[in-house]
């Protein structure tokens, strides 16, 4: 792709011309993000309408395929109502708080052999950053739109996000220790050689821990206690409307599909192909069908694609968790089960247990 | 034993994964969404919608301004006044129901002793501006005529019941 | 000036100014964001000395979960300032003595006669495929594993000791146990009785 607009290029001087890549390289991530933020409403009201035995919105363009448009065109043309006395400032700068780490994470997601934006040694930890600085928009928004229930959904949901920070960051460094890097794509490569190298099966109660707890740090259902309309109106965004609204809305998404992306990074062999092991290596050498059934994005995608789902399952299945349970699940259970898995992966790293640390 | 097994349970999320096997068999089912203004659900005879005042074959009338539906409206949605007509027969000279008051219990259409005022089937109805729901006697008298066939169909269907 | 000293200079004022609003600014909420903020720029003027770890591990402690818990406590005290500022002009002069005090013992020891620039040669910049998490984890593994363990040790300690001292048994608790409630199933909680609708005359 780059020595296509390499010569485009040349009458720049060098680092305009750098600037200019990294800048298209983020256009190129950011824009299909956005996109897939967009769909992933419909297929959200979709596929819990489904479950629902309903159909779901299918007015909008043919089979409803217009829906997100439409939604994103409502919001848009919507007023952003500052409420009285509330903090105008903090107000406004919340949900930019909320989606730019949401945003910024991707920076270190590969989507395919070195196809990422920042090759940097820390990434895991980088984008442990970023996920933990998206409790700022929540907990500004609720305190600066001077309501009560806003107030109460931040102080929720901020709570929340960070118990379950712990138990992800466990996880997270039992999967280190396995792959012996933090670099992202360097962490996909230690999982090569089929299905049952890949470290959902020796890390699997810390890939069920890292899942649950993704679903309670982006707050959705069943931990959506953050929003839990039936009690708290909506949380922390009561107070927003439009666009401000909006922009709440894309962040909680863009979250999701981190935390599936990093799902399938991390446990499920990324972009790596389940057929490798299984099918002779030959396989891989022909043309078209190689490419398909060899590595590649679409594995990578499509894995997401499968762990959105089971978000979208999750909601459409459990009912909501009531706090103090949310509190002794992250604290009581989830905590000591890592620790004690983190204890078995370091004695099985060190013993070089075979076929997955060998 | 129980107090393993409920801890295996619960540790290997047992509960949960029944659950989501339960929804994820909804998935493919059969959806029964009605499209709505394509597709409509089946009535009953006795569906209670906008009311009319029906006339005789002969294009008499019916309501013989006795009044009964006016005493037992439970929402004071309905208003009558009456006079000596030419012929000696008593007549309304106004019949007002007022729709955003009505309940749409049906007790109007009970209690008329000639069958003059009656609950159509119609639902989809709108007014645009105030007062287009207070049905006038000639709006009640106009559904009525437009919609008589239907109006009798229905009452036949029921009748056996009545 | 290289990009990587307007980077440096830049993030150096938006910390100093950040700094100076936590102290000047009269809102604690506001404080207690400008503190985030300067927090978040030493990161990363730290990822801008090769020391990834350390800037990612700032950001994810101190501003991802302790001053989230700061601006809790923060947003929910009612800070009456007239009160807070009572006796301020009282004390200031011994305070303004203390506080010069402190600043000629600060320059003495660590002033330019130290610790200034031309005492230190700079430090190596390393290559890409330096790795600083690797470098302090070795460090702190083989060379100081014993300060470090001892270290983790009395940080155990002191949490263990945080939560006995906090923790008391108080009379007609009234907790709930989930782990029980969840096991609850209905024949142990619902009756069903059957009645005739109507007694007998």
């Amino acid at each position: 792709m780059l020595d296509l607009i390499e010569p485009f290029m040349q009458w720049m001087p060098e680092s305009l011309a750098n600037v200019s890549i990294i800048v298209m390289k983020i256009t190129a991530l950011l824009v299909p993000l956005l996109l897939g933020v967009a769909y992933l409403t419909l297929a959200e009201r979709k596929v819990i309408g489904y479950i629902q035995v309903r159909i779901g919105p299918n007015r909008v363009g043919p089979r409803g395929l217009l829906q997100p448009i439409a939604d994103a065109l409502k919001l848009l043309t919507k007023e952003i109502i500052l409420p009285s006395s509330a903090n105008r400032f903090l107000f406004l700068v919340g949900p930019v708080l909320a989606i730019a780490p949401a945003v910024a994470a991707w920076a270190v997601i590969p989507f395919d052999d070195g196809m990422v934006i920042a090759d940097v040694n820390a990434g895991l930890l980088y984008i442990l950053a970023m996920t933990s600085m998206g409790v700022y928009g929540v907990i500004i928004a609720g305190w600066a739109s001077n309501s009560k229930y806003a107030f109460l959904g931040a102080l929720r949901s901020a709570a929340q996000i960070v118990s379950y920070e712990i138990a992800m960051g466990f996880a997270i460094v039992g999967v280190l220790l396995a792959a012996g890097s933090l670099n992202i794509g360097e962490i996909v490569l230690a999982q090569q050689g089929g299905v049952w190298q890949w470290f959902w099966l020796p890390l699997l109660p810390l890939f069920f821990i890292y899942f649950i707890s993704g679903v309670a740090e982006t707050n959705r259902a069943p931990f959506d206690v953050a929003e839990g309309e039936s009690e708290i109106v909506a949380g922390f965004h009561v107070e927003y409307s439009g666009m401000a609204f909006a922009v709440f809305f894309l962040a909680e998404y863009a979250n999701m599909i981190l935390v599936a992306a990093l799902t399938s990074l991390l446990f499920w062999g990324g972009w790596l192909s389940p057929l490798e092991g299984i099918l002779p290596a030959s396989v891989f050498d022909i043309a078209v069908i190689g490419a398909l059934l060899g590595p590649g994005i679409h594995w990578f995608l499509l894995k997401t694609a499968f762990f959105l789902f089971v978000f979208l399952w999750l909601r459409a299945t459990f009912p909501r968790y009531r706090y103090d349970q949310i509190m002794r699940l992250g604290w009581k259970v989830f905590i000591p089960i890592t620790i004690v898995w983190l204890l078995l992966v370091g004695w099985a790293v060190v013993d070089h247990w075979a076929p997955w640390f060998d | 034993m129980n107090v393993v097994t409920n801890y295996i349970k619960s540790l290997f999320l047992i509960e949960l994964f029944k659950g989501l096997r339960l929804t994820f068999g909804y998935l493919g089912q059969k959806k029964i969404t009605v499209q709505y203004p394509e597709e409509k659900t089946p009535l009953s005879p006795r569906f209670r919608g906008l009311h009319a005042l029906r006339r005789y074959p002969n294009g008499e009338e019916r309501c013989i301004a006795c009044k009964l539906c006016e005493a037992v409206c439970p929402a004071l949605a309905i208003k009558i006044e009456s006079t000596k007509r030419d012929d000696g027969t008593r007549r309304t000279t106004r019949y007002d129901i007022d729709l955003t008051k009505c309940i749409f219990c049906g007790y109007c259409e009970e209690s008329c002793p000639v069958d003059s005022i009656v609950e159509t089937d119609i639902f989809e109805y709108h007014g645009e501006q105030r007062g287009d729901l207070l049905m006038t006697k000639e709006k009640l008298l106009a559904v009525g005529d437009k919609y008589e066939k239907q109006i009798a169909k229905n009452r036949e269907l029921d009748a056996p019941y009545r | 000036m290289s990009s990587e000293e307007i980077i440096f200079y830049a993030f150096s004022a938006i910390l100093i100014f950040a700094a100076g609003m936590v102290i000047t600014i009269r809102n604690p909420v506001f404080a207690a964001l400008s503190l985030v903020l300067a927090f978040f720029t030493s990161a990363a003027l730290w990822i801008l000395l090769e020391a990834e770890f350390l800037g990612l591990t700032l950001v994810l402690v101190y501003v991802g979960a302790v001053m989230v818990l700061f601006l809790f406590v923060v947003m929910m005290l009612d800070i009456n300032l007239a009160v807070l500022k009572e006796g301020f002009a009282k004390y200031l002069p011994f305070g303004a003595v203390v506080a010069i005090i402190m600043l000629a013992q600060l320059a003495v020891i660590v002033g330019p006669k130290q610790f200034g620039l031309d005492k230190f040669a700079n430090p190596v910049a390393q290559g890409v495929e330096y790795s600083n998490t690797k470098e302090l984890g070795r460090q702190l593994y083989t060379d100081y594993l014993y300060p470090f363990e001892i270290a983790a040790v009395i940080l155990l300690v002191a949490i263990i000791a945080a939560i006995a001292l906090t923790m008391r048994k108080r009379v007609k608790r009234q907790t709930m146990q989930p782990e029980q409630q969840v096991q609850v199933k209905r024949n142990e909680r619902v009756r069903l009785v059957k009645m005739p609708a109507e007694k007998k005359l």
